[in-house]
């Protein structure tokens, strides 16, 4: 694989992230339980939106195959997106919406951190811009998850539900390999196992704080970053979210 | 005609942001850098939050302005880095703002005062509020709901 190959598939593997799980987040608008979590969640995925332009405008100028951001978003099929399984996942309750985005925040932060320090300086630049709003997502997930887990039974109950279905998604975030293996010989970005002490040392301090028991089993599915197979759930939403561009190609505002 | 880089600073400062009328694009520290070459005008400018609808708009508006004033050759370029921040915003931007009833950024994190009765007494509702660059705010004196302008 050469530097070029290595650094788009990198790119794609940060604007698909922001892509799918903002879009995810975004299927919450006007469905929140109460206004003002409508209004952060969907600030929330305006803010993610608005990076995946910026991660996959550069993909595409990387790629040089003339491709914007907006032809990677909406006319590639499910095989080509190189998101994390756990940001594809399903919004479920509330609760399981806020342990999603908190177990990704918490990674996210950390990363963008590193990035910004990016011997590439467009990484970089897209890095320090994106890390000053995605503290606020984490600060925001982490209060919520700490709430809930620590809150009433019920509440208790689900947030314990959702780590124990979401864990063995989490670990797909840390995995490296070729692509990961020439970005960090590059200097270009971090292996991402490189961030997994500090994740693993945040995330136990919010669980403990919340309550909630960390799952034993260290599984970790994968697939997703590879693009080797992603969950069923990504196709479906897929669907909704290039609908109008599959049905009227060329569409434009 | 001949302008100068000043004039042309004056006439953005008359271009509102869209969101926040009260203020203009220059108030908030979002236009980077005005560059004269020959005929044409260059205009740098940087998104408040990278997600902000409001970008594109205030491109079209700076636009609009300097065509209105007679620059036939206008190129905007967006520039991320550095990136903004809201130490970027004008004194007179801040003073405007607290009138219009959006408490200004503080380092403090949180608001100084309630924008409507001045009381110290005030709480956060949610880190998030109206608009990408807002969090949502009540004061538990006057019981005004309010927004604040935060800090990034």
């Amino acid at each position: 694989m050469t530097r070029d190959m290595a650094f788009f598939e990198f790119l794609l593997r940060m604007g698909d992230n922001t892509l799918v799980l903002g879009h995810r987040v975004s299927e919450w608008c006007g469905h929140a339980p109460v206004l003002e979590e409508d209004i952060a969640l969907a600030n929330t995925a305006l803010d993610l939106i608005g990076q995946t332009q910026m991660w996959l405008g550069l993909a595409g100028e990387v790629e040089g195959q003339g491709r914007s951001a907006d032809d990677l978003a909406m006319l590639r099929d499910a095989w080509d997106f190189r998101n994390v399984l756990l940001a594809e996942q399903p919004n479920g309750d509330f609760g399981q919406t806020m342990m999603r985005q908190y177990l990704f925040d918490q990674a996210h932060v950390l990363l963008l951190e590193k990035l910004a320090g990016s011997s590439d300086e467009r990484v970089a630049a897209i890095a320090a811009k994106s890390v000053k709003e995605v503290a606020y997502h984490v600060e925001r997930s982490r209060d919520t998850v700490i709430g809930l887990g620590d809150g009433t039974s019920e509440s208790h109950r689900r947030m314990q539900a959702a780590l124990d279905l979401l864990w063995p998604y989490a670990g797909e975030m840390f995995t490296d390999d070729e692509v990961s293996g020439i970005m960090a010989g590059e200097g270009i970005a971090p292996e991402p196992s490189s961030l997994r002490a500090a994740w693993d040392a945040a995330v136990q301090q919010t669980m403990s704080e919340a309550t909630l028991v960390i799952p034993d089993s260290d599984f970790a599915h994968a697939g997703g970053k590879t693009g080797f197979r992603h969950t069923e759930h990504l196709g479906h939403m897929l669907t909704q979210m290039q609908w109008l561009q599959r049905a009227y190609p060329g569409a434009r505002w | 005609m001949t302008v100068s880089v000043d004039q042309i600073w004056g006439w953005l400062d008359e271009v509102p942001d869209p969101e926040i009328p009260v203020i203009s694009v220059v108030d908030l520290g979002i236009v980077r850098e005005v560059v004269l070459e020959g005929e044409t005008v260059k205009v740098a400018v940087t998104p408040t939050y990278s997600g902000c609808p409001a970008t594109s708009v205030i491109s079209m508006d700076i636009e609009t302005a300097l065509r209105d004033r007679g620059i036939k050759d206008v190129k905007i370029e967006t520039r991320i880095a550095p990136a903004w921040t809201t130490d970027w915003l004008s004194e007179k931007g801040r003073s405007r703002l607290e009138d219009y009833g959006i408490a200004p950024p503080q380092p403090a994190g949180g608001p100084e005062r309630c924008p409507h009765c001045g009381s110290r007494n005030v709480t956060r509702v949610s880190q998030f509020g109206s608009t990408p660059c807002k969090a949502h705010w009540r004061c538990t004196d006057c019981l005004e709901p309010f927004d604040y302008f935060k800090c990034i």
